[in-house]
């Protein structure tokens, strides 16, 4: 199973079928002077996706792909539409359809935020990453703080609804579809929306200031933890602005250089690379005008923030110069800050969704658009964990697909998560010449890895005990010390 | 009482029928609904699927090739006929290979509603998971074998319409649809238009580029269950 490498460091090929089913399992490498050489958040859940949706039909990509993920299934189900637009041949799916989609959209996104930051970053923030497992999960929020998990439940099932009214189905819409949008917005399901919207706003302005107020709070800790730099990408608009449902895509460094900008869906492969790794079925995408060793990237609340010049609503916007002051509008690298720029999200997609419900262009009756059938689409989503890419081929002949490729944005996470988590080990056991994973460390990792939302099992597990299986392996390769949780 | 009209019983109560009617097309005339999956109304019977098992003088028959005679007493809304009903579609389930959720047809197909209607709530048979073949080559239909129950419906709309598209093949478990062609549907003189290409119960046998046009939510089986438009019917005579 393990190989010493020439170095004297330690290979280790895990198989997957020795993983314990749920668990996300760490492996930290130590070197010879015990310092962490390095970490591996393993992720074996992406496989076999592409395999799927081969042979099936173009129109049904949007609906069956939602199956292969849990856990954002509306993203799926809008990269694929996306995807198929381009397929059916339309450049420009109708207003109405276009709008309901982001609806939809948003809906997802603030359901998906709302979950996360009360389900699985307040319990860490609140308590403090070092209160026991036990305490630090949602019912701890309950317990000391039920106004607030109630606020929690009705926002995500406000979500659920928007979700409901443009998608058909509360968790697996069928909505979309091939050049646009399968119904309009009722009247009545605008009002049954429209009567919440505005405590939408207020709420998510309140998990706002409470996410600034512990941060605020701990500043200097929180900064640090996990933090590394890196570069990060997603959509913008055409301006700069920042768009969680279409537009061109952008890199930026460390530093807040553009490294490419404005480029279009058909082009990605251009830009990105995605690399096999013998140790892992995942693949590791790069940009590619950077290699394989510094293409790596941040997707996800935190890049969208760093990567948009501007939010195009008004208290998102306010929430967001007040975030990028903290580094004098350079990009922030500190992965507790993902939770911030959650909330600010949060705080988006609310105003984006009263925007809409006052758009009488949800009442159209212009539904889909047609066009001449092509070979190829490719589309992209920002969903709630980052960039989301669909790439089609079909013949056009039998309609079957014949080629499907699939970023998912934890798998672009991927190799920040082993960052952080290498980070945070590192600040763990530095200079204490521990060999054993304590309790506080496995804590932390849990911490760091949870900033990042990844879409797997085992972190969105509904009471928010993250399922780990750490080991630590020393310079010879030998297993000092292994760790299960949950 | 006419001289070509008899009376049946149906869970005790008597109805006029037609001579030369089946039980199942007297029983729809006068708004008693019998489940059924291989019927379909203007197509000679096929008498494949039992769904529409009753009890005849006490012995179970399929109602929609038994002709109806004078007296019969006839069995249909009982526990034991549901629950037999129920195994059946069950065994529908297990031999193909269903995805409710994924297949274009969920809310309009009937297999799907009848195991609603039934009250089917899991499959409990275990499943063959044979895969089976998905015929593409038709520019305008296409067959996903996975969701064939071989109700032959397909197979007798083709042929009323003169065509014989479709026909059996194989037995037992291997027993498949076939096509009248070498390589596949485009090779027959099937056209969008015609009735064996819309005559499916399931999500088998579609015409193409439809998937969710229809929102889920405002399909056929979303609102009311299968057999509703059969028992809101006025009785005839
Ligand atoms: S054909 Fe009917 S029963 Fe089969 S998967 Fe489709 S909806 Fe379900
Ligand atoms: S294709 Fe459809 S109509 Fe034909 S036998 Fe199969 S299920 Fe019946
Ligand atoms: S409907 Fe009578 S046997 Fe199928």
């Amino acid at each position: 199973m393990a190989k010493t490498a020439k170095n004297g460091k330690r290979k280790i090929v895990i198989n997957p079928v020795t993983r314990v089913e749920g668990h996300g399992k760490v492996t930290i490498v130590m070197d010879e002077n015990n310092n962490v050489e390095q970490a591996r958040f393993h992720i074996i859940e992406f496989r076999g996706f592409e395999r799927f949706v081969q042979g099936r039909f173009y129109w049904e990509a949007p609906v069956m792909v939602q199956r292969l993920c849990g856990i954002c299934p509306v993203s799926h189900h809008l990269a694929g539409a996306k995807a198929t637009d381009m397929i059916v041949g339309v450049d420009k799916i109708p207003v109405t359809a276009e709008k309901m989609r982001r609806l939809m959209h948003y809906g997802q996104t603030y359901q998906s935020h709302a979950l996360h930051f009360f389900h699985l970053a307040s319990p860490d923030l609140l308590f403090g990453f070092d209160a026991p497992v036990e305490k630090r999960n949602v019912i701890g929020v309950i317990e000391a703080h039920p106004e607030v998990a109630k606020k929690a439940v009705l926002m995500r099932k406000f979500g659920q609804e928007v979700i409901k009214a443009t998608g058909g189905k509360k968790v697996h819409p069928t909505g979309a579809i091939p050049g646009g949008i399968n119904k309009n917005l009722s009247l009545e399901e605008r009002d049954a929306l429209k009567k919440d919207a505005d405590t939408m706003v207020e709420w998510a302005v309140e998990a706002l200031e409470l996410c600034k107020k512990i941060t605020k709070g701990n500043l200097e800790f929180l900064l640090n933890f996990g933090s590394f730099e890196s570069n990060h990408v997603s959509i913008v608009r055409e301006d700069g602005c920042m768009d969680l449902y279409d537009g061109k895509l952008r890199a930026i460094d460390a530093q807040g250089k553009k490294i490419f900008d404005m480029i279009e869906p058909l082009e990605y492969a251009d830009y990105l690379g995605e690399e096999v790794r013998p140790w892992s079925y995942m693949k590791f995408p790069h940009i590619r005008s950077l290699g394989k060793e510094k293409g790596w990237y941040r997707v996800g609340p935190l890049s969208r923030v760093n990567c948009c010049d501007f939010i195009d609503t008004e208290l998102a916007e306010k929430a967001r110069q007040e975030f990028m002051a903290l580094t004098n509008g350079k990009p922030v690298h500190a992965s507790m800050a993902y939770h911030w720029a959650r909330v600010i999200e949060l705080l988006h997609a609310a105003e984006k969704i009263r925007e809409l419900l006052d758009d009488p262009d949800l009442q159209g009756t212009e539904l889909v658009a047609q066009g001449t059938k092509r070979e190829k689409g490719v589309a992209w989503i920002e969903a709630p964990r980052g960039t989301l890419f669909h790439h089609y081929e079909i013949n056009t002949e039998t309609d079957q697909i014949t080629l499907a490729n699939l970023i998912v944005s934890t798998t672009s996470n991927n190799e920040p998560m082993n960052r952080a988590v290498q980070v945070i080990a590192d600040q763990h056991l530095k200079g204490k010449g521990e060999s054993e994973i304590t309790e506080g460390l496995l804590n932390h990792i849990e911490v760091g890895i949870r900033a990042y939302d990844p879409c797997l099992s085992c972190a969105t597990h509904a009471l928010g005990k993250m399922r780990l299986h750490v080991e630590l392996v020393d310079a010879a390769g030998h297993l000092l010390d292994e760790k299960f949780r949950g | 009482m006419s001289k070509n009209t008899v009376n049946i019983i149906i869970d005790g109560v008597e109805i006029e029928a037609q001579e030369g009617q089946t039980i199942l097309q007297a029983a729809d005339d006068a708004g008693v609904y019998i489940p059924r999956l291989c019927y379909l109304k203007g197509l000679i019977p096929g008498g494949h699927c039992r769904v529409c098992t009753v009890k005849v003088n006490g012995r179970p028959a399929s109602s929609c090739t038994f002709p109806v005679s004078e007296g019969l007493v006839i069995e249909n809304d009982t526990e034991e006929l549901t629950t037999l009903r129920r195994t059946v579609v069950e065994m529908l389930f297990a031999e193909g290979n269903h995805v409710c959720p994924a297949c274009e047809a969920s809310g309009n197909c009937e297999l799907q509603a009848m195991a609603y209607r039934l009250g089917m709530l899991a499959v409990t048979l275990p499943f063959l998971r044979k895969p089976r073949e998905l015929d593409a080559t038709h520019p305008d239909v296409f067959i996903d074998r996975d969701r064939c129950i071989l109700c032959g419906r397909c197979a007798r709309a083709s042929e009323a319409e003169g065509k014989r598209v479709f026909g059996f093949e194989g037995r037992g478990i291997n027993k498949r649809i076939a096509v009248d062609g070498e390589h596949g549907l485009k090779e027959t003189d099937l056209k969008a238009a015609d009735r064996a290409a819309r005559a499916c119960p399931t999500g088998c046998l579609r015409l193409k580029r439809i998937g969710w046009k229809v929102p889920v939510g405002q399909r056929q089986y979303d609102t009311t269950p299968i057999g509703s438009d059969i028992e809101q019917k006025q009785p005839v005579g």
